[in-house]
């Protein structure tokens, strides 16, 4: 080995806290890229292949009832590769010693074998025999959820009549990898069910012997999915169609692409910061290392090494620590990645997972290491190249610092500490700002993970307690005349209600569009709210529309604009509604209206798909009983569950990013405030010990050290906040 | 007479230094011949070091013109410079600028790798009488062992040249003589050019020459006929 390798190995090791701090920047940087990036491509992955193997479609309508030849002429639309019709209903579930009311998205299973499009993976049992009229197969959540084993019975009220039905199997579908049931806002696996049952069986509970409620396509790789959807919108409209909807209204893969792309922003935001951090870094401890050895420099200079040599030795130092980061880094991020694909994995009830390995993404990742280290080292590199060997042996001269107030005026208003301290940091203004930078971000991080459940909880207090305060949910398999409200509010338990009415439509701003529901609702409905902006409760106008914030966002529009809607209910056509006001909604996008306004807008008699009502908590067990056996209902949602749900669901996903990131940030923290107080005590050891030669106590002179990365500590938090709020 | 192996005509350095512009040099005429061992004396800012610094290639001259041999020094680049102090002169300093980090033996190694034919490090440490105590890292070593090593790193090299800067002036007398000793016994030994500067005016007699500096200018010179040996100074 030679020498000066030998001097590295050596100055790495007397500054081995100062090189570990670095390192673990650097890891930070590398495992979040390998850990983001790494665990969004196999879980993209994984999504591909099984969409691919279990032959998810393309493009989904329901309708009321179409004959089957209609499938003849599905299959002749241009760009579709292949059709498949089956028998699609939601039902009440009755199900043994489970007394609140559960639903089922019923499925017909064709005759023999699997279905073309959107095949089950089965996870146990087997498929229904084919002329079997109570076998089926449930999807594999709903299943465990409720202990049942092939063999468990339950009860369902098809079609107004109850069917005792037998679970033969449970299995998975690329389709419902996100189930959510009529009425609700989060998956609840005991109170909804995908139902898969032989198409004979179906058929006759709803007499549609020989023809089909339910179409999926898929389409050939070069088709294009709006003009097919055009086609078949055409098609179906006679027979009751809704609109036609690709995979990104598809509220399972959509809800999957939201969660991918929430890996995906991680791998945008939190590598550029490390990264940042670690050149920040690099540069403020190569400096000074470079400073304290100006004379090791000068005389390897004496002695004859070139420039290049000594340049190179300096920044083998800083390879070696970013070496070592990049091996943290990458062991961490491949662990990371591997644990998050796995909890995602399991989360979405994946199959199989596909573990993509990306040499490309490691090499990447200490690529862009190297690189910011590099960025951090030229400034001190620059300083090594430049000291003339002569100069390199005296001493550095003093530094030079300047008034900030006029002398005099200083004396009288600031103590002479503050004076030293306030002329450090403008002294070295760049690496103050480098310094409040850091300590912003790793505040702004730690800031955002602690207040992530703050911002949950407040979500919830929006979203459950000031909007939506009624108790449950009850909806109807097809809208309703207004009288069901009456129904509804007699039965036992019932203690207030509130009907409203749901259609699909499009929404357009010039290209950009979106399926969506409208919901009109009555003007004084006071159990679930509307929620402005500003978490205010507001009236519906009489006429117009409200949207939720973001999808304003999503479509580029404001309050008073005017917006293409097409509705897709009865009778289909375009119509311009101005919006006049701008909704808090955190789930979903959704569009609100006045009931009236939107039964004149249907041109239909006031009508109603869903009652919220308020419940008094004693009558609940016959008000469950009396909600089972309603045949027109297709299920019923329950405030408190949902919230019990929500906080189940969403709590482990943000609590392990929230610990990741706090983690993250201790990094990032630690690293730039160790580093900042070891310089600062290095380099003016002298100094501070010439004032406790002078008299200053230990006390007073370690105030004059801290204070100092006190005040840039305090200058960073109001950015951090600023951060935060964005 | 040896052969010639410095000669400096009217050398000039000029500093500025802020709006302070300093004559540390002002046309100084000199020649040094092989195996010479000349002593420079005179106070503080008188010229001496600097021009040791330009004599080793360490700093421009401002003009005037210096020979190495047939080398113009005054016309070198940097990285002509490198070059020439790489294989043609050892420096030994006052304060010894070991590297803190290496052992006696690593901080001689440093220069017996980029040399062309140097002695070994163990063989440099043993003629400065270091042998025993070449693992020792400099923090474990006197102030005068600390001068014997970068003694031993200077000459390790075979350099034509040795050029000292107060070699003894951070030492105490008893040390500073050992250290004397083992320049004259390098000087004697492998007939390198020995140049030193130092306050220390009961250096000198161990000269060959004396040069007295004042102003940047070479006030004085003195041969000295008989040289003393080391064991006889004390200051």
């Amino acid at each position: 080995m030679r020498v000066l390798d030998i001097k590295m190995f050596r100055d790495l090791r007397r500054l081995w806290a100062q090189a570990l701090a670095i390192a673990l920047v650097v890891a930070g940087g590398v495992a979040t890229l390998l850990l983001a990036v790494g665990s969004h491509r196999s879980l993209d992955e994984t999504r591909t292949a099984y969409y691919e193997r279990y032959a998810f479609a393309d493009v989904f309508a329901v309708l009321r009832r179409a004959p089957k030849n209609l499938v003849e002429r599905l299959a002749e639309i241009p760009g579709v590769a292949a059709v498949e019709a089956r028998i699609a209903k939601l039902a009440l579930l009755d199900i043994p010693n489970f007394r609140e009311p559960a639903s089922g998205q019923f499925i017909s299973l064709p005759e023999f074998g699997q279905p073309v499009l959107n095949r089950l993976y089965l996870r146990a049992g087997r498929l229904p025999e084919p002329g079997s009229l109570e076998e089926v197969v449930v999807n594999d959540s709903f299943a465990k959820a409720h202990g049942f084993a092939p063999g468990a019975r339950f009860a369902a009220i098809l079609n107004g009549r109850k069917r005792e039905l037998v679970i033969v199997g449970s299995a998975l579908s690329p389709e419902f990898i996100y189930t959510v049931g009529p009425g609700d806002i989060m998956p609840d696996d005991r109170r909804f069910a995908i139902v898969w049952m032989a198409e004979k069986a179906l058929a006759a509970a709803y007499d549609l012997e020989n023809a089909f409620s339910s179409v999926s396509l898929k389409l050939l790789r070069d088709a294009s999915e709006r003009e097919v959807i055009q086609h078949l919108d055409a098609l179906l409209e006679r027979h009751g169609g809704r609109a036609a909807y690709g995979r990104k209204d598809q509220t399972s893969h959509a809800w999957l692409d939201h969660e991918l792309d929430m890996l995906n922003n991680m791998s945008r935001t939190l590598p550029p910061i490390f990264l940042l951090v670690a050149a920040f870094l690099v540069n403020l401890t190569l400096t000074r290392l470079v400073a304290l050895e100006r004379e090791q420099i000068g005389l390897l200079k004496a002695l004859g090494y070139p420039n290049l040599t000594i340049a190179a030795h300096y920044l083998g130092f800083v390879l070696a620590i970013v070496a070592v980061g990049i091996a943290i880094g990458s062991v961490a991020g491949t662990l990371l990645g591997m644990y998050v694909t796995t909890l995602f994995g399991d989360f979405f009830r994946f199959p199989f997972l596909v573990f993509i390995r990306s040499p490309d993404l490691y090499v990447a990742a200490a690529g862009l290491s190297v690189l910011a280290a590099a960025v951090g080292a030229i400034r001190a590199l620059r300083e090594v190249v430049a000291l003339p060997p002569a100069v390199a042996m005296q001493p550095p001269a003093p530094a030079r610092f300047r008034h900030f107030l006029s002398p005099r005026l200083a004396v009288k208003l600031v103590s002479q500490p503050m004076l030293m301290m306030v002329r450090n940091l403008t002294r070295h203004p760049v690496r103050a700002l480098f310094t409040t930078l850091g300590m912003a971000l790793a505040t702004a991080i730690l800031v955002v993970s602690l207040f992530v459940s703050d911002t949950m909880e407040q979500l919830i207090d929006v979203t459950y307690f000031m909007a939506d305060r009624q108790d449950g949910t009850i909806s109807f398999v097809e809208k309703r005349p207004l009288d069901v409200v009456t129904q509804v509010a007699r039965l036992p338990g019932v203690l207030a209600v509130e009907p409203y009415r749901e259609i699909p439509v499009r929404i357009r701003n010039g290209n950009v569009e979106r399926l969506i529901m409208i919901s009109g609702r009555p003007r004084d409905s006071d159990l679930s709210r509307i929620i402005d902006v500003d978490l205010r409760p507001v009236r519906l106008p009489e006429s117009g529309l409200a949207i939720s914030d973001m999808l304003a966002q999503v479509l580029g529009v404001q309050a008073g604009d005017l917006v293409d809607i097409e509705l897709l209910e009865g009778q289909r056509r375009t119509v311009f509604l101005q919006l006049t006001a701008l909704v808090e909604d955190y789930f979903g996008i959704k569009g609100m209206m006045d009931s009236d306004a939107l039964a004149r807008l249907m041109r239909e008699a006031p009508a109603v798909n869903s009652v919220n009502v308020s419940l008094d908590a004693a009558g609940l067990d016959r008000l469950y009983a009396a909600v089972k056996g309603m045949p027109t209902v297709s299920g019923m949602a329950l405030q408190r569950v949902s919230l019990a749900n929500f906080r189940d669901t969403v709590a482990l996903l943000v609590n392990t990013m929230a610990s990741i990131y706090t983690a993250l940030a201790a990094i990032i923290a630690f690293g730039v405030v160790y580093n900042n107080a070891r310089i600062s005590l290095s380099e003016r050891a002298r100094e501070l010990a010439s004032l406790r030669v002078l008299g200053f106590t230990q006390g007073e002179v370690l105030r004059i050290l801290l204070l100092e990365l006190a005040i840039l500590t305090l200058i960073a938090q109001p950015p951090a906040m600023a951060w935060r709020g964005s | 007479m040896s052969e010639r192996i410095f000669a400096a005509k009217a050398l000039t350095k000029i500093y500025t230094s802020g709006e302070v512009e300093v004559r540390a040099l002002r046309g100084v005429d000199l020649e040094v011949s092989a195996g010479e061992f000349v002593v420079l004396l005179g106070p503080s800012g008188s010229g001496k070091s600097t021009l040791l610094n330009i004599m080793g290639g360490l700093d421009h001259a401002t003009s005037g013109q210096l020979f190495f041999k047939n080398l113009e020094l005054t016309r070198l680049d940097d990285r002509e410079l490198t070059a020439y102090r790489r294989s043609h002169v050892g420096f030994v300093f006052q304060f010894y600028n070991l590297i803190p980090s290496l052992t006696a033996r690593e901080n001689v190694a440093l220069v017996t790798e980029i040399a062309e034919e140097p002695m070994r490090p163990e063989e440099a440490l043993a003629l400065v009488g270091l042998e025993a105590r070449m693992d020792h890292f400099p923090a474990q070593l006197s102030g005068g062992e600390q001068q014997r090593v970068a003694i031993a790193r200077a000459i390790a090299k075979r350099p034509e040249v040795l050029l000292c800067d107060e070699p003894t002036g951070a030492l105490d007398s008893k040390t500073g003589i050992i250290v004397i000793e083992a320049l004259l016994s390098v000087n004697s030994q492998l007939g390198t050019t020995t140049v030193i500067i130092t306050h220390n005016a009961s250096i000198q007699d161990v000269a060959d020459r004396v040069l007295f500096f004042a102003d940047g200018q070479i006030s004085r010179m003195r041969k000295n006929e008989t040289r003393r040996a080391a064991a006889e100074l004390s200051w």
